[in-house]
């Protein structure tokens, strides 16, 4: 299964060459690829179905306990097989959808990409493997929301994606972090066995927090629910899949998966349960107020996202069940529907839903599609999606905190989606023939073929929900449930969840039958609204832009003396502070000088104090080489013949080259006024004088060992040298040399290059100049 | 001596130090002299001065006599003054080529990359 996951990356690689080939017909050559793992994974399923758990083991940085385990159990088969089903469906659709598309070839690449990303993220047993391919869905997913980017809409929407997705990976690695020390082991099997242990872990709430940070802004949850809406600048193939069973379904997923390890605890099921409830009312209230068809759909997956959280949240035996079915029913419907808007949008011209109508007598099949699809998502019977909703009114029934406020909220939501789902499924079909931007006809084949299918899934399981316990029963084992014996039924007789469902039913009609009034009602909310969770964003977007641009006017204001000084000022606190504060120095004034040795000292001093106040450059220049031979002196009076030698050398070369260059320079003049002089004498004593007291309290301080000792044992025997230093040098520290050698080779390529391009430009400067001399 | 030393090492800081902190460019080179400089003394200086005993092995024997001065920071100093040779005739010749393109000897005035 790695081999065919990483495989999919290098097959994604080759998208544009297999497009040179196959032409309009990859996609559905690439289709094969997902198809077939989907085959494989389905082959899985019934020894999944009996309980098994599937580890295929494949180290990766095995020092690191990095692994590249996958991990196929319940959860993980039901997101792999959605993955790759829908995946393969969406390529066919997409092959149409995008038929003579320019950019066919990189749409194929990304979503390859994206698909492969998404199924290593569900199987990854890894937390830092799983982390990668996070990391992975958030950028393929931003080149997916981005992929027209000629549009302005489409940039925006796509970095803002980006960012809120990437903001939450930052807290999730440090959610991360936190659980892979707390649990001590990065493998989700073995945290999810001491799942009582983490639970008690002093690091839980902080792990907590960012792991639900990271979930919450993957899967668009409030306050975070903006960028999802947005994200519908997407294609809309990308938009099905994305927002159906992919990318959105991350966080959800990852709740899923922590839930046996962190789930259970007050703050985890008060948490999840308030704030999935919150985004399901959100979603749906939003919903409705708008008439792009792809809006609608992007609210009422908000909206799914919130139940999913929820029903995480309140988790009990019966909550999970009805997470696993409501997962498996919207994936399938809210993919059809997508795909069916996309159908719409590409035969109408356009996406709003009041702007079409009686399009069932052009295109019936679409009709038909619609409605079924529909029926799930407004959660009516015989759909899995009617089954999913009154899972989900039991469980909210059975939950034990804030029952009755998560109740409203949850039915709020449901009846406001039923009427979402009449005004997707209904409006654009029903009525008289609307004149649209284009004329409509019936879909082509592949971009029915993929909503079809899924809407028969959503059917077919909805008739028969025995074929589903197994793996129902299986998942909400890997969700931490005891007892996995599931039997899921349409059919549940008289009680609660039914009168919910029928007076959610009315309230949805009544809705659907006065939407447009609702709208022009909702629409006086709009400066409200205005003021929501990304007028926050943008705030802080500005914010950000405008502290980095004070930051950078300030700090990086090209001048290189304030960078100088600000260097220095820091040095000068984080020094003295660790000198003076930290530690109370000590001096040891003991002067053992002789004369000559004060003299040469007194030279250094000059010639240094010389060169700063000459006025002439040559005195500088001599004022400076005084100083150097005297450092010579000093390394002669002081046991270092080499460093002398070497001084020497260097110092009479520079003052030639100082010398032969420096003259065709300008003579110094005075540029800056005393102030500024008085304030640059203050900052260099500072730091002169902090030094030389560093220096001095060095010199008190014990003298530790020197770790010379081998390397002058070692010279005549292993070196064969007498002197040390050289054999230090060209042997012991012969690396370092070599170096040297490569920065001074470096230099000198510098140098001669500058030298000999000037002389070319000269060149062509006066060859240039020269036919305007004729010409004058 | 040491004591000494450090207060020369302190003033050839100081005085690299405002040398850099001037306008003209070619106060700026003769500052980077003076600070590669006074480094070079202040690690040859901290290892601690020996006097008359310099780090050779003499004829015939297999290791000095006696302590000689530490050969490792001489090893490391060495480096360091050829390579503040390289790095100097490098930003010699940058300075004049800059002369002879912008005209201005002034830092202030080289603030902006396109000139």
């Amino acid at each position: 299964m790695q081999l065919a996951v990483l495989g999919g990356f290098v097959l994604a690689a080759f998208a544009p060459l297999l497009h040179h080939w196959f032409g309009a017909r990859t996609p559905l050559v690439m289709a094969l690829f997902p198809a077939g793992m989907a085959l494989w994974l389905l082959g899985q399923w019934p020894a999944i179905a009996a309980g098994e758990v599937l580890l295929l083991e494949w180290g990766w940085v095995p020092g690191l306990d990095i692994t590249l385990t996958f991990l196929i159990d319940g959860l993980a088969l039901v997101f792999s097989l959605l993955i790759t089903v829908i995946g393969a469906l969406v390529l066919v659709y997409a092959g149409e959808y995008l038929r003579g598309h320019r950019d066919l070839p990189r749409f194929l690449v990304i979503i390859t990409a994206f698909m492969m990303s998404m199924l290593g993220l569900v199987l990854a047993d890894n937390l830092v493997t799983l982390f990668v391919f996070w990391e992975l869905t958030s950028i393929t997913s931003y080149l997916l929301i981005g992929f027209d980017h000629t549009s302005l809409a489409a940039r925006k929407a796509a970095l803002q994606g980006l960012f809120v997705t990437a903001g939450g990976g930052l807290a999730l690695l440090a959610g991360f972090a936190m659980l892979g020390v707390a649990g001590d082991s990065w493998s989700l099997v073995e945290l999810n066995a001491q799942g009582d242990l983490l639970r008690n872990h002093e690091l839980y709430t902080p792990l907590l927090i960012c792991v639900l940070l990271g979930a919450f802004t993957k899967s668009a949850q409030f306050p975070f629910h903006f960028w999802l809406p947005n994200a519908m600048a997407a294609p809309t193939p990308v938009s099905a899949y994305l927002h159906s069973a992919t990318m959105v379904k991350a966080g959800v997923y990852l709740l899923a998966r922590l839930h046996p390890s962190l789930g259970g605890t007050e703050t985890w099921v008060i948490t999840l349960s308030l704030i999935g409830a919150l985004t399901m009312a959100t979603g749906a209230f939003l919903a409705i107020q708008h008439t792009n068809i792809k809006k609608l759909l992007a609210y009422s997956t908000i909206m799914a996202l919130g139940t999913l959280t929820m029903l995480l949240g309140i988790g009990t035996e019966g909550a999970l069940v009805a997470f696993t079915a409501f997962l498996l029913a919207h994936s399938l419907y809210k993919g059809a529907l997508f795909m069916v808007a996309g159908i719409l949008d590409h035969e109408t011209g356009t996406k709003d839903v009041t702007a079409m109508g009686g399009l069932r007598r052009v295109m019936p099949m679409t009709a038909a599609v619609a409605f079924v699809a529909a029926l799930s998502l407004a959660g009516l019977p015989p759909m899995l999606g009617f089954l999913g909703k009154e899972l989900m009114f039991e469980s909210v029934l059975g939950a034990s905190d804030y029952r009755f406020v998560i109740l409203l909220l949850a039915f709020t939501a449901a009846f406001l989606t039923l009427a979402v789902a009449a005004i997707v499924a209904l409006r654009p079909f029903l009525g008289t023939l609307r004149e649209t931007p284009k004329v409509p006809h019936e879909a082509p084949l592949g971009m029915l073929a993929g909503p079809a299918l899924l809407a028969a899934l959503s059917l077919l399981t909805g008739l028969a929900p025995g074929m589903l316990d197994g793996l129902v029963g299986a998942t909400t084992a890997s969700l931490g449930a005891t007892d996995s014996n599931v039997h899921l039924a349409l059919w549940h007789g008289f009680n609660l969840p039914l009168l919910l469902s029928l007076l959610s039913l009315a309230l949805g009609a009544l809705a659907f039958r006065h939407w447009d009034r609702l709208r022009a009602r909702l629409a006086k909310l709009e400066p409200v609204m205005a003021r929501g969770p990304e007028a926050g964003y943008e705030a802080m977007m500005q914010g950000l832009v405008s502290v980095a641009g004070w930051q950078t006017r300030m700090l990086q204001n090209g001048y290189i003396r304030n960078y100088l000084v600000m260097t220095l000022l820091v040095l000068l606190g984080l020094v003295g502070h660790a000198l003076f504060i930290r530690h109370s120095p000590r001096f040891d004034l003991g002067l053992d000088v002789y004369f000559h040795e004060a003299i040469v000292a007194g030279l250094i001093i000059a010639g240094a104090v010389a060169a700063c106040v000459m006025r002439s450059r040559l005195a500088a220049v001599a004022a400076v080489g005084v100083m150097g031979f005297s450092i010579a002196l000093t390394f002669v009076l002081f046991s270092a013949p080499d460093l002398a030698i070497t001084q020497l050398l260097v110092e009479t070369l520079t003052v030639i080259l100082l010398v032969l260059v420096l003259f065709r320079l300008p003579r110094f003049a005075t540029l800056s006024t005393p102030l500024e002089r008085l304030r640059d004498l203050v900052i260099a004593t500072l730091t002169g004088g902090m030094i030389t007291l560093l220096m001095l309290s060095v010199l008190a301080g014990e003298r530790l060992p020197r770790i010379s000792d081998y390397m002058v044992a070692n010279s005549q025997p292993l070196g064969h040298g007498h002197n040390i230093v050289n054999v230090i040098l060209v042997d012991f520290r012969a690396l370092d040399t070599l170096g040297e050698m490569f920065v001074l080779a470096l230099a000198a390529i510098g140098v001669y290059a500058m030298l000999r391009f000037h002389a070319e430009e000269y060149d062509t400067r006066r060859s240039s100049a020269s036919p305007e001399k004729h010409d004058g | 001596m040491e004591p000494l030393l450090a207060v020369a090492i302190g003033v050839l800081f100081a005085a690299a130090i405002y040398m850099m902190l001037r306008r003209s460019i070619v106060k700026l080179v003769i500052g980077l002299m003076l600070l590669s400089n006074a480094a070079n003394l202040l690690i040859f200086a901290t290892a601690g001065l020996v006097r008359g005993a310099p780090p050779l092995v003499p004829a015939g024997l297999s290791a000095p006599e006696g302590v000689v001065a530490d050969p490792l920071p001489q090893a490391l100093v060495l480096t360091a003054i050829v390579i503040a040779f390289g790095v100097l005739s490098f930003a010699v010749v940058l300075v004049r080529r800059a002369w002879e393109i912008v005209r201005a000897d002034d830092l202030d005035k080289m603030k902006d990359t396109d000139t």
